[in-house]
């Protein structure tokens, strides 16, 4: 019955745009942030550390429920809503 | 600059409810969508209460998309190993007009655009407004793309998030204490499936609240709403608390957690889930209300802060659309007199206040609070199911009075002070 998240995010309609609408200042992730709530408050599970210790964001699969915005203590994310046409859009919602 | 009567910015139930109450009137409105029709976005529990907002454009409702009226009210304490369900089978909600319906936004905000279009409206999707235009304080129009669109006045129905209004300094910006993240599936089942589930009537619908161990003593809980042939199952939780604690599990994992607890796990059998969606929700209660109004614009909806958790009852799309229905009359008032600044725009709180959207936020007013409590998710859901679980017992010993399980079980988990002082506390709720 449970399903993976990259599965439950397949059954969504998303648009996807070149243009990428969460940016993160990864030095501030590195040096001042402890707590790092990104990692596991983002419902669409879309936030990583990559291998170089950088944190990186599929923006590709955001539900836009401002969550990680709202988590960040430090300001550290440049997040604006898709432009028009892009993103997820819910069939039922 | 292009000018129009009135823009609103965000084609929700709050945006789309005023700009049917103005091109009703013959205003020439017009609403910017983000997204690719308006409920592309949106995210709800689900249930509207209608019956705040019946008499607000009575004409409307007989059409409106609902999915079932809620005729069935349960909520479920859950413990470690018992559970308590408490069901309200309620002759008055089961008779029209009912309190209140199920809902899905996208059918629903879809239907009422269609409804603004009819009166002469435009709506318009697939664009983004990119910032409010402001002249000496007064905001004067706004930016989307590359065209600039002014108004006598603009209504910011953004949502939630508030994200231009902030950027503007209209409001502040949102904080984590103040909101709670919802997620959550739509699991199709067949309509007979439903109503054999919840005990209901053909037609007939179901709210069902789980508090307890689903969150992990976190603020929230999960819910259930039945829609015509699928549900709604989701988990809303704390942003403050999810951000502190959450670090024990993954957000969208609560949610799988909650399928699977054998309580759920009967309830959505053989359901296919067919979207996942996530959405911020306005916890912050009526002290936390911006400045509803100011030279050129009106805050409407939750880009307002104008919903209501009060644990059973979850409220925001009824006082949206009735904060809708008074921008549009103050508006439409404020042309009367040819003056859009803050004074001439000041009826809008007025309004509010004698309304009952300002009325029931105010006697919400110690909720957010009060419900801060992690013993609301932990301790109490526990207690009550351990006592019920105590009064069915029938062990190899010999039974207890019936009395003397109660007050044993009463005295152990509710007689001491620091209950005492949480039931103090909740007689202000
Ligand atoms: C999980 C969950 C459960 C809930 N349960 C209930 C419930 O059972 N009952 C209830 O009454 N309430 C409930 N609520 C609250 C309710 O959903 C909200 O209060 C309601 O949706 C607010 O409506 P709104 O029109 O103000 O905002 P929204 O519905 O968010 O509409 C805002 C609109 O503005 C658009 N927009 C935003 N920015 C821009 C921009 N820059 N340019 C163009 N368009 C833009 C968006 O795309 C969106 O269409 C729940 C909320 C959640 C998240
Ligand atoms: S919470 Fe903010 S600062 Fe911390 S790691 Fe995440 S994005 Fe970076
Ligand atoms: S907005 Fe929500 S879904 Fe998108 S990245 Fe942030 S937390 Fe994840």
């Amino acid at each position: 019955m449970s399903m993976s998240i990259e599965a439950k995010l397949g059954l969504d309609v998303f648009k996807i745009d070149k243009e990428r609408h969460i940016t993160i200042d990864t030095e501030k992730c590195r040096t001042v942030c402890t707590i790092k709530a990104c990692l596991w408050v983002c419902p669409a599970n879309l936030y990583e550390v990559d291998d170089q210790g950088n944190h990186t964001v599929n923006y590709e699969g955001c539900l836009e429920c401002g969550t990680c915005l709202i988590s960040c203590d430090h300001r550290a994310l440049e997040w604006h809503y898709p432009r028009g046409e892009y993103g997820v859009q819910y069939r039922m919602g | 600059m292009e000018k129009v009567d009135c823009i609103i910015v965000g084609g929700g139930l709050a945006g789309l409810s005023a700009a049917y109450g103005l091109a009703s009137e013959g205003l020439e409105v017009m609403v910017i969508e983000r997204g690719d029709y308006s409920g592309a976005k949106n995210v709800t529990g689900g249930r509207l209460y209608l019956s705040p907002i019946r008499d607000i454009y009575p004409e409307l409702w007989e059409s409106a998309p609902f999915e079932r009226p809620v005729v069935r009210e349960l909520v479920t304490l859950m413990g470690d190993g018992a559970d308590t369900t408490i069901e309200l089978a309620s002759q008055k909600f089961a008779t029209p007009p009912h309190q209140s319906y199920t809902v899905l936004r996208a059918r629903l905000d879809q239907w009422l655009a269609d409804q603004v279009m009819e009166k002469g409206g435009m709506v318009i999707t697939k664009n983004r407004v990119d910032e409010l235009l402001l002249e000496n304080g007064k905001v004067i129009g706004i930016r989307a793309g590359e065209d600039d669109i002014g108004a006598d006045v603009t209504i910011i129905a953004e949502g939630v998030l508030g994200l231009l209004s902030s950027k503007a300094g209209l409001r502040s910006e949102p904080r984590p204490e103040d909101h709670a993240v919802g997620f959550k599936e739509i699991v199709e089942l067949p309509p007979a499936v439903i109503q054999d589930r919840w005990h209901l009537n053909d037609g007939e619908g179901a709210a069902h609240l789980f508090m307890g161990s689903v969150t992990r003593g976190m603020l929230g809980g999960g819910f259930i709403y039945t829609n015509k042939d699928s549900i709604s199952l989701g988990i809303v939780v704390g942003m403050e608390h999810l951000r502190r604690d959450g670090e024990k599990m993954d957000s969208w994992k609560l949610l799988d957690a909650f399928k699977e607890m054998p309580q759920i796990q009967p309830l959505i059998a053989g359901g296919t889930t067919v979207e996942y969606s996530a959405h911020a929700i306005y916890e912050g209660g009526i002290a936390k209300v911006p400045k509803l109004y100011g030279d050129g614009y009106l805050l409407v909806g939750d880009t307002a802060g104008l919903s209501l958790n009060a644990l059973v009852t979850v409220r925001g799309m009824d006082f949206a659309i009735a904060s809708g229905y008074y921008a549009a009359r103050t508006v439409l008032d404020a042309r009367q007199r040819g003056d859009f600044s803050a004074a001439g725009l000041a009826q809008y709180e007025q309004s509010l206040r004698s309304s009952f959207v300002l009325k029931d936020l105010e006697t919400a007013r110690e909720i957010p609070h009060t419900i801060e409590n992690p013993r609301l998710f932990t301790h109490y859901p526990q207690a009550v199911s351990r006592l019920m679980q105590d009064v069915f017992t029938i062990g190899p010993q010999p039974a207890k009075k019936l009395s003397s399980v109660v007050i044993g079980g009463v005295r152990k988990d509710f007689l001491n002070l620091t209950t005492f002082k949480e039931l103090l506390g909740m007689r202000k709720i």
